[in-house]
């Protein structure tokens, strides 16, 4: 940015900022140095207007909350203000170890697609007077890859319940597919992202990996147009079998084996743990492995599934 | 972005900065702002030129400097930094419950209580729980771990030992961290069973960084990964299994002494430190793998099912 243009456009903030009348755009062109044409006489209203147009412009991509509007009835024309309250940062201060979390959070970005935004609200961290640094003692830190150009505008449909609809290459596939998605939320997982929600065309709870999403995200409706459900496990959509694990068992444990079965169960009420669980199978293979340790109370069918496997193993036949 | 549309920001921040540090020395704000002593010195002598409409000599930004130092005497306004766009406040968020998520890193209620204060200064750019951050596991044992070796600290473990099944808590000497085939582990010296042992990283329940020094016994060697990390001894139970072809994966979960192809799936022997480990996989599967020796060890087996089944006795 020319030095010219860069001085024109904090001078139309600072302008914007003082007033809490609406300028229109005339009054804005006599207030604000810098509109003239380069030899320095006054522009053309042509050349005046295009300058003005980039400069809002300017503005808005950077956040700042340009407003329009007309002082009274009489106006002929929209004017300009920036409100302060809009503009400001809110105060916020950090102790020291706030400050460090903060610091080493926006470290945590290796690539540019939010690294550099994280930068950026450092640098307005530390405009508000905190201390946040982020030169901190590198050691070792969980990477966030971001490098996917998707992350950030699913994040903000996340963020702001907007569906949104995207190409996506399905793994084995050689062409893309349009998916409209409800996105309930975005995670990482095994150093890669996924964005899961509701499948508009499919009726269906399904999850997409960022890397295979080709072309952009676009929004396809305002923001709040659906209600995400109560309880999502994102992990589970992502990493689970893909299965609904609405069934639930209870088995009592014994002594200090079977921690497989307890690192499994949502409950352990003295030794009798609940299991939620999709597969019969998957389950009795796990709780036939404790042998004596492990009985299952319900339901039959898995009681059945547990004996039969341990009948088998007790014959020793059956292959 | 480059180094011209930086600029606008950065002359915005600027004011803020300087007014919350009065008499800060020049080499420390450019620091600060990533840029040479020569740009924050253009970037003041174009702010100087900024100021409220009618740019008199009392409207304009005023800036002093004394030696190396700069204070603001005049802000025009410009008294706050802009606040956070909605994607500034999703990246650092985002990152603040990552740190979260990663145990022994920052300073736990610090990370959660600046994480309030950063979604409250975004002002509903980030209002509630909609974006998650989940890490596997792995992703968030990780850097504790490989902090614990570059600090030379001990470890307190919360372990599943699969081979038992059995989940036992225990003080380590943490000596490296490696991955090997995808999976990561630690190798460590383990103070209750007075050896080195090597953690799957994904079978850590839970890890806290002690302030204790870790202390392994001088001159232990760590293990020679070129054959695997799982190195049979000849001490270890030699056990040969009749698998299914759906048990195959077996002959590969232990470097195997022999495998041999049956009609119907395969006979393979393999030396295991834990009997144990041989019990669940025979009374899991359903008959589909068998123990043909030891015979101890299949007739134990066999017995401990029966009595397994023997508490659905009457059901």
């Amino acid at each position: 940015m020319a030095a010219r243009r860069a001085e024109r456009l904090v001078n139309l903030v600072i302008c914007l900022l003082s007033t809490r009348q609406y300028l229109t755009a005339e009054r804005i062109r006599d207030a604000v140095p810098g509109y003239e044409s380069a030899d320095g006489r006054k522009a053309t209203d042509e050349a005046f207007k295009r300058m003005f147009e980039r400069d809002k412009a300017e503005l808005r991509d950077l956040g700042i909350p340009l407003e329009t509007g007309r002082n009274s009835h009489f106006d002929a024309e929209d004017g300009y203000r920036i409100k302060r309250g809009d503009y400001e940062l809110p105060p916020i201060e950090f102790n020291a170890a706030e400050a460090a979390a903060v610091g080493l959070a926006a470290r945590l970005w290796q690539s540019a697609t939010l690294g550099e935004p994280a930068r950026a609200a450092l640098m307005k961290l530390r405009a508000a007077g905190t201390d946040v640094q982020d030169d901190a003692s590198p050691g070792a830190v969980p990477y966030l890859d971001a490098s996917d150009p998707s992350l950030p505008a699913l994040l903000e449909a996340a963020q702001t319940a907007r569906p949104v609809t995207f190409e996506y290459v399905k793994s084995g596939a050689g062409t893309a597919q349009v998916r409209t998605i409800e996105p309930w939320g975005v995670l990482s997982w095994r150093k890669r992202w996924y964005v899961a929600g509701l499948d508009r065309d499919r009726g269906e709870p399904r999850s997409f990996r960022l890397s295979r999403i080709t072309g952009p995200v676009k929004f396809v409706g305002v923001a709040g147009a659906f209600d995400r459900p109560e309880k999502v496990d994102l992990l589970e959509m992502v990493a689970g079998s893909g299965q609904t694990r609405d069934r639930v068992a209870h088995v009592r444990v014994t002594g200090p084996g079977a921690a497989s079965l307890r690192r499994i169960a949502e409950t352990d009420d003295d030794g009798v743990l609940a299991i939620a669980f999709a597969e019969v199978q998957w389950l009795a293979r796990q709780i036939a492995s404790a042998g004596s340790t492990a009985v299952v109370l319900d339901p039959p069918d898995l009681i059945d599934a547990v004996v039969g496997r341990l009948r088998a193993a007790a014959a020793g036949v059956g292959v | 972005m480059t180094a011209n549309e930086e600029r606008l920001p950065r002359l915005l921040a600027l004011v803020p900065y300087l007014q919350a540090r009065p008499g800060i020395r020049v080499a420390e704000a450019a620091a600060d702002f990533g840029i040479t002593e020569a740009q924050l010195r253009r970037d003041l002598q174009l702010l100087w030129l900024c100021g409220l409409p009618g740019h008199g000599p009392g409207d304009l930004i005023d800036l002093s400097f004394e030696g190396e130092t700069i204070s603001v005497i005049f802000d025009a306004g410009m008294s706050r930094p802009l606040r956070l766009t909605s994607e500034e406040a999703l990246a650092l968020v985002v990152a603040l419950r990552t740190l979260a998520e990663t145990p022994g890193l920052a300073d736990s209620d610090a990370v959660h209580s600046a994480l309030a204060k950063v979604e409250t200064a975004a002002g509903g750019a980030v209002d509630d729980g909609t974006v998650t951050v989940a890490l596997d596991k792995t992703t968030r044992l990780l850097p504790v771990l490989q902090r614990a070796v570059s600090e030379k600290r001990a470890l307190d473990l919360r372990y599943h030992t699969a081979a038992r099944d059995e989940i036992s808590e225990r003080i380590v000497d943490p000596l490296r961290v490696f991955e090997l085939d995808g999976r990561a582990y630690l190798e460590a010296w383990c103070r209750s069973a007075e050896g080195v042992r090597i953690f799957r990283v994904d079978r850590i329940d839970n890890v806290e960084l002690l302030d204790e020094a870790s202390a392994p016994p001088a001159g232990i060697e760590l293990r020679d990964l070129a054959e695997g990390v799982y190195q049979p001894a000849p001490e270890h139970l030699l056990a040969v299994l009749r698998v299914s072809e759906a048990y195959a994966w077996v002959a590969d979960y232990y470097p195997p002494e022999e495998v041999v192809e049956l009609a119907e799936g395969l006979q393979v022997s393999l030396r295991v430190s834990e009997p144990a480990w041989v019990r669940s996989l025979v009374l899991g599967s359903g008959g589909q793998v068998e123990v043909l020796s030891p015979g101890w060890l299949a007739d134990s087996i066999r017995s401990d099912a029966a009595a397994a089944i023997l508490a659905y006795a009457g059901k």
